[in-house]
């Protein structure tokens, strides 16, 4: 129902990050007006108790909003609000991962370098009750991975329309999407969100996720961000991150490309320990995935950590990708980790020739 | 499921000017679909104006996995009657990234054979008959047959109506007016005479766009299948026995034949045909030798004939067409499965360019 004619009240629906680090929560309150940016919108708080955030006897936990989106669900001017997590002391709490990302994003240096993000989120999607994927026989197989990806028909494509509902809901709700495809597991599909600039790229993810998570809940269907849904000859959903700063993308930037690389080859465990829970079940370095332990990179290389395009080969510029983390990563963390490895960071000098004679990487 | 059904049909429109472009190519067997959808900063209908893109081609058997990087190449857009308002469909085709065509593209060729000035002189007009099958998911059994059985023999399906006749008519149905929002030039459909077995038409299209035009009402058909749950069949002998294949008639004519006169350069056109037999043959879909047996409105594969109004011959000339001494004729040697590229440009190739 469209409530415009009747009333300048607004919905607006708070959205933050529960204990888990990657349980979505929200609830709604009217707002006399619309609006137009976060600060027009007051802080509000939820009970930290009930997510894992907080004890009992102290369970306020204050959400400060972040990032406004149209609401797809409710229209009009309703909308939807990101919000990060403080204590009413104005800490940001274990779980804000996003106050940090803030603060790496706020450095001049990397707001000099304009970081762009474009991040390919996979996902499964399972049948209730049973939680085995959706389309697969219960007790049983489809036949083997091969006529699955960007593929049509009722035997080689499941949940189109939770897919193709979600692509226009976030071009409604003004979230960056740029993509989506089938993937190569049946039942699994991929949504690209980019390119953002800095923080934003975090705000859209958790956002588009929220939003897939409540059309699933509408179609009857579960998501699941596990990395590795079905053991054996089936694959892995990841979050591939693509990363380009200004330089990247200016000439020469191809240099500037490669410098990055070795900068993260050199933190390889770090990053690896960021890039989201179990992914030790997916980088196997089987299934287009390169294995966990090792760092390597390479041009169309699908099964290196990162994968430089043919198209920035040739042109001597453009972007990298980062194909570690797994679909259940957190993109604010992954985002500020890259920027912060490659502007922030310096490896020794002796570590880093190190690193370019293994690579074999002229920098 | 309304809120799916809600969001799905948004008017994006009303919210921004970004188009979703749902780029479709062909697979490593040949035959597969593939797309993938990717947004645009506006709407767009000149194909060259659409940037190139690539796909993993390691995950369709096209591509190594430590090379895996296809590009595909906008070539025909149409309007998407799935997103409907300035989303569209893109037909592609895929070159390695040095540019040249991967040994699936046969759009390349064809395209070469259709810029021939003979060949654009003689303006190629095709009109191809797409049979296909309609089979229940899981049991992979035509739609509407008994699981574990047969229905009553052909007969009363061919055009037919009534539930115990028409099996999968909204299907059919649905797919014609998808088709022809898109822009396709499909210009009808009929029951076919194995019950589940439907065919739709594409044409007078010329040239390289017989080609285009009907992968993408392939695509849009399986997508519609897709939604209902139903599996799409391009197989040209999908039940052994007593049971029609599915074939891909392809109806042709050159400038010359449309004019006074042109009955002779038909009957020269033939000629060539006969003498290429198996040359074409080889190219007219896998799995041919099952359905051309001589049998069920087919001429033997090792047979080339010819007739009037003759649905056994390799070759049909309709009757109007021998009267009026000018028309097109009939090639009913192409299985549902062919390539349209393939079969459009070799047939203008042997009738136009070759000499024997």
């Amino acid at each position: 129902m469209d409530i415009t004619p009747y009333t300048d009240k607004i919905i607006a629906e708070y959205i933050w990050i529960g204990g888990s680090g990657i349980d979505l929560r929200s609830k709604s309150r009217t707002i006399s007006k619309p609006v137009k940016h976060p600060s027009e919108l007051p802080k509000w708080n939820y009970d930290g108790s009930s997510t894992g955030q907080a004890p009992g006897e102290d369970s306020e936990v204050i959400i400060y909003p972040q990032a406004i989106f149209k609401d797809p669900f409710r229209g009009g001017n309703n909308i939807l609000v990101i919000c990060d997590a403080y204590t009413p002391a104005g800490e940001p709490i274990p779980t804000n991962k996003r106050h940090r990302a803030a603060e790496i994003f706020s450095n001049p240096k990397v707001v000099a370098e304009v970081p762009w993000y474009g991040i390919e989120q996979e996902y499964t999607l399972l049948q209730t009750n049973v939680k085995w994927p959706l389309g697969w026989p219960v007790g049983g197989y489809p036949g083997p991975q091969g006529p699955y990806y960007c593929g049509a028909g009722a035997d080689k494509s499941f949940g189109r329309d939770i897919s193709d509902a979600h692509y226009k809901a976030c071009l409604y709700a003004g979230i960056n999407i740029s993509g989506t495809n089938g993937e190569v597991m049946p039942g699994q599909w991929e949504f690209q969100v980019g390119p953002s600039v800095g923080i934003e790229a975090g705000d859209h993810i958790w956002c588009a996720r929220y939003i897939l998570e409540r059309i699933t809940e509408q179609a009857g269907v579960v998501l699941s961000l596990d990395p590795k849904p079905i053991e054996g000859d089936w694959n892995g959903a990841g979050c591939h991150t693509n990363y380009s700063t200004k330089t990247m993308r200016e000439d020469g930037g191809f240099e500037v490309i490669k410098k990055a690389i070795l900068n993260l080859s050199l933190r390889h465990k770090e990053h690896i320990s960021a890039y989201g829970e179990g992914n030790e079940r997916r980088l196997t370095g089987k299934h287009e995935t390169a294995s966990i332990d090792t760092f390597s990179w390479g041009v169309a290389n699908r099964g290196c950590s990162i994968r430089v395009g043919r198209d920035t080969e040739k042109q001597g510029k453009g972007y990298l990708e980062d194909r570690r983390p797994a679909s259940n990563m957190d993109p604010y963390i992954v985002t500020s980790l890259l920027a912060e490895s490659t502007l922030l960071w310096e490896p020794t000098l002796e570590a880093e020739a190190l690193a370019a004679q293994k690579l074999a990487l002229k920098v | 499921m309304s809120l799916l059904n809600d969001l799905i049909n948004i008017d994006l429109s009303d919210t921004t000017e970004k188009i979703i472009a749902e780029y479709i190519w062909i697979g490593g067997s040949g035959l597969d679909l593939r797309s993938k959808a990717r947004t645009l900063a506006g709407p767009v209908t000149d194909p060259q104006k659409l940037p190139k893109w690539n796909y993993d081609g390691s995950s369709t058997g096209q591509a190594p996995g430590d090379d895996s990087e296809v590009i595909i190449y906008p070539q025909a857009i149409f309007k998407d009657p799935f997103r409907r308002g300035e989303n569209i469909l893109v037909m592609c085709d895929a070159y390695t990234p040095a540019g040249e065509p991967i040994p699936t593209n046969k759009r390349f060729n064809a395209s070469k054979i259709f810029s021939q000035p003979d060949v654009v002189a003689e303006e190629p007009w095709y009109g191809i008959e797409q049979e296909y099958t309609l089979l229940q998911k899981d049991v992979r059994w035509p739609l509407g047959w008994p699981v574990g059985g047969f229905p009553g023999p052909q007969g009363p399906y061919y055009c037919g109506v009534g539930a115990d006749k028409a099996l999968g008519r909204d299907i059919v149905d649905s797919h014609y007016k998808a088709c022809l929002y898109a822009g396709i030039n499909i210009s009808g459909i009929n029951g076919e005479v194995m019950p589940g077995q439907w065919e739709f038409q594409v044409g007078p299209a010329v040239g390289i766009s017989a080609g285009d035009e009907l992968w993408v009402a392939r695509y849009v058909l399986e997508r519609i299948t897709e939604i209902a749950g139903v599996i799409l069949s391009l197989d040209p002998k999908p039940i052994q026995g007593d049971w029609n294949g599915a074939g891909a008639h392809t109806n042709y004519s050159t400038k010359s034949m449309r004019e006074n006169g042109g009955i002779d350069v038909i009957k020269k056109a033939i000629e060539n045909l006969g003498l290429r037999h198996k040359q074409h043959i080889a190219a007219y879909g896998e799995g041919n030798e099952r359905r051309l047996t001589g049998h069920h409105e087919t001429a033997d594969i090792n047979t080339f004939s010819w007739g009037v109004a003759n649905r056994g011959a390799s070759i049909r000339v309709g009757r109007d067409t021998e009267k009026a001494g000018k028309g097109y004729f009939e090639d009913r040697r192409p299985a549902s499965n062919m390539d349209p590229y393939i079969v459009t440009s070799m047939i203008a190739e042997t009738t136009i360019l070759w000499k024997p």
